[in-house]
């Protein structure tokens, strides 16, 4: 299809371009009008009159693209986000992976660590943790060092103590898997012994293991249609036989090329599971 | 004045007092020969109504809309509760978890303005009731790109912040009564 690029959408794709030649990092097939959003954020608060003028000091000071960067990849994430989602995940995904001596998830887009951290705490009051491994990636390297350090605001935590209750949680949130001081909370050693934190991109790496249950929420509508398949493509050859996929409320297979190979097995909570 | 046979997609925001004012307007709307209609109505995202429900007819056709679903004439698309409505340049919806926009998730002047963005002049940008600011910069920047604006006359709004602020920010602001937007809506295909 053709489409009609206006100027601003020109200086956009050339930018997106540059920073991956320079860099690495692929954002070319990410959905436009977020990524304009964000830029346009981005030249309001770190200075700059144009697009153009932000390639100009993208491709020639590193130090200035990290910054762009975390424009770029806004961390939105908190821990039992969607709690529904949560107590489904409990009560009809985890009954299943407790028949594998292993298991092997993968957090896809982990940003800060909230969801993983908060999978791990599904895990380990379903007494599966110990016999878990959770890949955590992301691309954005100061976010993985915040999800590893696992230190958060405590008001926050409150918050998210109403979540995990929503969630089918039972034990006293913040004594049982934090340590507190009067405003930060620290991820016990014990939720974070089995996760594994690293830098993988959807859109320019490969596989690099075999899981039971990939997550993936509220990231595929950044993408467009095309990346958003390829990493579908990715999350379908990771899969194991039947394994489980859970992507964002709002996200669906329908417009994507997986819709006949994997099979939706919870529509509102978005639980979907491998075809054999 | 309106000129209905520039119009290829509508947009419509609305927030305090606007499920009335929708159901007030969309009378004008019938079967599917009218062009796409995008909606953003601030609402709690816990309390949210299922818009099917509450706004579709046995002849007319109201969806949530999808994130990747191409836009398509004759149907009523809203905003999902909680996430920004966006229109890509090939026509289709995106949506987004980034901030609020005026404290609002789904944000008007989101929407607008990505829909500005792709459909320029053949944009009608309609802003209703509403108790805040939001929608008002998206309305100018659909004017800005040649698209034609209306605002709920202040007259007639149950909240006359939303129309008050786009009319400020509007070089030439159109005030319609509902009435006035359901005739001309009927006269959009």
């Amino acid at each position: 299809m053709t489409l009609a690029l206006s100027d601003e959408e020109i200086d956009l794709r050339l930018l997106l371009e540059a920073i991956f030649l320079k860099y690495q990092y692929d954002f070319r097939d990410y959905a436009l009008s977020s990524i304009k959003r964000r830029m346009a954020q981005a030249l309001a608060k770190l200075g700059g009159e144009t697009i153009t003028s932000l390639q100009d000091r993208v491709v020639h000071d590193s130090e200035f693209f990290q910054k762009l960067l975390t424009f770029l990849t806004v961390p939105v994430t908190e821990m039992f986000r969607d709690p529904e989602f949560f107590l489904a995940v409990r009560r009809e995904v985890l009954p299943s992976l407790q028949t594998y001596p292993s298991i092997k998830l993968w957090v896809a887009g982990c940003s800060t660590g909230e969801e993983v951290y908060s999978y791990a705490i599904l895990l380990q009051e379903a007494d599966l943790l110990d016999s878990s491994l959770i890949y955590a990636t992301d691309i954005q390297p100061e976010s993985l060092t915040h999800a590893k350090a696992g230190v958060y605001a405590r008001e926050a935590l409150l918050k998210y103590e109403v979540s995990y209750r929503e969630a089918g949680g039972q034990k006293d949130f913040l004594k049982t898997y934090f340590t507190c001081n009067d405003d930060q909370a620290i991820v016990l050693a014990e939720l974070k012994k089995n996760i594994l934190f690293s830098d993988h991109s959807l859109a320019t790496d490969s596989v690099f293991a075999e899981v039971q249950f990939a997550s993936c929420r509220n990231v595929l509508i950044y993408f467009n249609r095309s990346l958003q398949d390829r990493a579908l493509g990715l999350f379908y050859e990771s899969l194991s036989h039947r394994g489980y996929l859970a992507l964002g409320n709002k996200e669906s297979l329908n417009f994507s090329n997986y819709a006949d190979r994997i099979e939706t097995i919870n529509r509102t909570q978005r639980i979907f599971r491998k075809l054999p | 004045m309106i000129e209905p046979s520039r119009v290829k997609a509508v947009v419509i925001g609305a927030s305090a007092g606007g499920v009335g004012a929708l159901l007030k307007i969309f009378q004008g709307l019938h079967g599917q020969n009218f062009p796409p209609v995008m909606v953003v109505l601030h609402f709690p995202a816990q309390a949210a109504p299922i818009f099917e429900q509450v706004f579709g007819r046995p002849d007319l056709q109201v969806l949530e809309a999808e994130d990747k679903a191409p836009v398509v004439s004759g149907a009523i698309y809203f905003a999902p509760p909680g996430y920004h409505l966006q229109i890509e340049p090939d026509k289709s919806f995106s949506l987004s978890v980034d901030d609020a926009v005026h404290f609002a998730r789904p944000s008007i002047d989101v929407l607008f303005e990505t829909a500005a963005d792709v459909y320029r002049d053949s944009l009608l940008g309609v802003l209703l009731t509403g108790a805040n600011a939001d929608g008002a910069q998206g309305l100018a920047y659909i004017e800005r790109l040649g698209g034609q604006a209306v605002v709920q006359s202040l007259e007639e709004a149950d909240s006359i912040a939303m129309p008050q602020a786009a009319i400020s920010l509007l070089s030439k602001p159109t005030q319609f009564k509902l009435q006035a937007i359901s005739e001309l809506f009927d006269r959009l295909n």
